[in-house]
């Protein structure tokens, strides 16, 4: 008969124990019963500022969740802290003197690697920064493109990106005005690094915000999800699984234009990059400070997606995607929307997934296919797939 | 058959809940499942509030991630820090705290840990770079061990021999007997794990009906398989009768994969005991390579720090893991043990009890009431 080692636990406290005694609890007819407490607690818990605790940078603050959201909070917030900043959107929204309007994003692309089916880093670096300047209902104009070189890399190899970008600002309407170069030693930039940023104006009347959203809208997505993510894994060789799936890269400020002009009280736009569906959801129902309610059956995923994600043991909600958006439409706006994004190619699978809720606030919750309910939280590290 | 589709057919899961609620009646009757894939797939699908109230599911060890005692942990990252050692290892060890950091921590320290989804992944890394040292962290049930033991027959045919395997496979019974032997536990029967018993079949659980008098049917991973098997497990109670039965039987044979127990055989003996996170030791529950292996044994190429490190104070993984306590009795859940900051393993690992709750479930028993769930 195996043997047990010695209890480990002797009840001790934990260094932030603030609950109240036990005791109080046992046998306790009415009131509030341990577990309630504990779950008070972790919302309590999750209202506050998330914590920055690792004394080194690691990989996990780079994807897109908790861990990215705590650095920036904790490094780059605390110090640059201003009231144009502290939004925190796709882009910054800049008013001019003339009482226009004006969007600006920045973004950094040093995706591996550099290509992969569907496009290159050239296309992410283009589509990434019009997407953002999109997000905020602008129409992209202008775009820096700013190249870290390795020593060593191939200029053919720089060519063909850089044909990649030109190729992408022709289609997305944008010129790239300005820029810079520099070269790092070899081992130091993983072939290239580049970094965009773009501006464009706001028509007047667009006014996008979380604090614009109300119960009752519809969550909209414009497209399948996951394909990006999925198909810069499988590029990388490392799996011994192939299929047929391409990045979705793309610029969507057409498509934006197309959903504002069907549906002009859009109330919020996102593009779900790394992180997922999962991450920009959370965003909204932490910033509006409503509840986001999805609906698995809807989720717009394409097969191969939806099988290599089952095998992996990664969800698809997680899974960046370059050529998409989530937006929040109100009910009535919500089927011309669809319809609208529908009769564009780059929307051909829009589709409703889900609705803000009052209750309960700043949480996402998914109606599993199965017709029960799970919550879908900001990611914690990297998507890490099971074991067994 | 796709296959995803058909096992998540919602007019399937209405009838097994009808069945379900027929056969449960009044009793509060307590289920445990072993398997942390199965702790996964119910979170994931919502499956405790699809059923009765009075079927209450218990967790148990079945997540080999977090039985592993953090001085493993910080033997594994001695050797990844070892200079020339390329350190691989599956996506969900990479963030078990050990008492100086993770895997992750130490990558970022400047250590060459690579994530594989496979010991082959690995072995193809060594041969790839001759002159690095590459070491697998082979951990996982008997469900993993046989691909280790693959691997290193392929390595040994291959003469490859900057490659090794720090070895930390453990076996499905002997904590399910501590588990029958802790006197606070109260079960009605177990969903026994799915993918351990494709390798050793149903036969090595038949001293739970027979010793302990509880029921146990092996169950698939698609939410139909764990609904199907507490319908089988209901009608053995309302029957009277106490057995083993096979729910997953597309992929698990009685005998199991005989050819696969007989690959673990020649590759790995039984270690006369093994340390696990929260249980302590126990006696015969873990492997370590044969004396044939040793040129590919890690523990044997490098020097380990082989620290027995006490968890600490505050955690109460130990009972989580039993079963004993629900993650939100456990004083640090939720404050001190988070997913970003874990004490224990039962946070860190997405099949891990504590983990599961807190980032699936601890919503539903709070507003359950108020939210309509879509009605079955």
């Amino acid at each position: 008969m195996p043997r047990l080692g010695p209890p480990v636990s002797d009840g001790a406290e934990g260094p932030e124990d603030d609950k109240p005694d036990d005791d109080a609890f046992q046998g306790e007819p009415s009131g509030p019963s341990r577990e309630d407490v504990v779950l008070d607690r972790i919302e309590a818990f999750r209202r506050r500022r998330p914590r920055l605790l690792e004394e080194a940078v690691n990989s996990a603050h780079g994807a897109g969740g908790k861990a990215s959201a705590a650095l920036i909070d904790a490094v780059f917030l605390e110090a640059f802290r201003n009231d144009t900043l502290a939004p925190m959107a796709d882009g910054a929204l800049l008013p001019l003197p003339s009482g226009e309007r004006l969007a600006f994003s920045t973004d950094s692309f040093v995706v591996k690697p550099l290509r992969f089916p569907g496009g290159s880093i050239g296309h992410l670096a283009v589509h990434g920064t019009v997407n953002d300047v999109a997000m905020m209902g602008a129409v992209p104009q202008w775009i820096s493109a700013a190249f870290v070189l390795e020593e060593g890399f191939p200029i053919a190899e720089l060519r063909e990106i850089v044909a990649d970008m030109a190729e992408a600002a022709s289609a997305a309407g944008v010129q790239i005005v300005t820029g810079d170069t520099k070269v790092v030693n070899k081992g130091a930039a993983d072939g290239v690094y580049i970094t965009t940023a773009g501006v464009g104006l706001i028509p007047a009347g667009v006014e996008l915000g979380a604090d614009k959203v109300r119960p009752g809208d519809k969550v909209i997505v414009s497209g399948r999800i996951g394909d990006h993510g999925v198909a810069v894994m499988l590029a990388r060789g490392e799996l011994g699984i192939s299929a047929d799936v391409e990045s979705d890269t793309a610029a969507l400020a057409e498509l934006v234009q197309v959903l504002l002009a069907a549906a002009p009280s859009t109330r919020w736009l996102r593009d779900p990059t790394r992180g997922g569906v999962a991450t920009v959801c959370n965003e909204l129902a932490k910033s509006s400070e409503l509840h986001v309610s999805l609906d698995e059956a809807a989720l717009p995923v394409q097969n191969a997606v939806n099988g290599a994600c089952e095998i992996l043991g990664i969800d698809a909600l997680y899974v960046a995607n370059e050529g998409k958006f989530v937006a929040v439409v109100p009910a009535d706006e919500a089927d011309a929307a669809v319809a609208a994004l529908r009769a564009h190619p780059l929307g051909e699978k829009a589709a409703v997934i889900g609705e803000i809720r009052e209750e309960p606030p700043g949480i996402v919750i998914i109606n599993t296919v199965f017709g029960g309910t799970r919550i879908v939280d900001m990611l914690v590290g990297d998507p890490l797939p099971r074991i067994c | 058959m796709k296959f995803v589709d058909e096992y998540r057919d919602p007019a399937a899961a209405r009838v097994a809940i009808a069945e379900i609620t027929a056969l449960g009646g009044d009793d509060h009757l307590k289920f445990m499942e072993v398997c942390g894939g199965h702790t996964h797939t119910i979170y994931k699908h919502g499956i405790e509030n699809v059923l009765p109230e009075s079927i209450e599911l218990v967790h148990g060890p079945g997540c080999p991630v977090c039985v592993i005692p953090m001085g493993r942990v910080d033997d594994g990252i001695a050797i990844a820090e070892t200079p020339g050692v390329i350190f691989t290892s599956f996506g969900d060890m990479m963030r078990v705290p050990g008492s100086n950091g993770n895997l992750l921590e130490a990558k970022a320290r400047g250590a060459d840990v690579r994530m594989v989804y496979s010991p082959l992944d690995a072995l193809r890394i060594a041969r790839d770079n001759p002159d690095r040292q590459v070491v697998f962290f082979a951990i996982g049930f008997e469900t993993t061990a046989p691909s280790t033991a693959v691997t290193l027959l392929k390595a040994r045919e291959a003469g490859i021999m900057n490659f090794s395997v720090f070895g930390n496979h453990v076996l499905i019974v002997p904590p399910l007997r501590a588990i029958l032997d802790s006197p606070d536990l109260r079960l009605n029967g177990f969903i026994g794990p799915g993918h351990v018993s494709t390798v050793i079949g149903n036969r090595p659980y038949r001293f739970v009906p027979a010793e302990y008098g509880l029921p146990l049917v092996t169950a698939g991973f698609e939410p139909l398989d764990i609904l199907q098997a507490i319908v089988m497990l209901l009608r053995q109670l309302r029957e009277g009768r106490c057995e083993v039965e096979n729910q997953y039987a597309r992929a698990v044979r009685d005998e199991g994969n005989l050819k696969a127990l007989a690959i673990l055989r020649e590759v790995f003996e039984v270690r006369p005991h093994f340390e696990w996170r929260g249980l302590g030791f126990i006696s015969q529950s873990a492997l370590k390579l044969t004396e044939a292996f040793a040129p590919w044994d890690a523990e044997l190429r490098f020097s380990v720090p082989g620290v027995r490190v006490a968890d600490p104070k505050a955690c109460q993984c130990g009972e989580v893991l039993k079963g004993v306590i629900k993650p939100w009795d456990c004083k640090v859940f939720g404050t001190a043990c988070t997913p970003e900051t874990p004490i224990g393993t039962c946070m860190v690992s997405s099949e891990g009890a504590c983990a599961a709750y807190y980032n699936y479930g601890r919503f539903t028993k709070t507003t359950a009431a108020r939210i309509p769930v879509r009605s079955a």
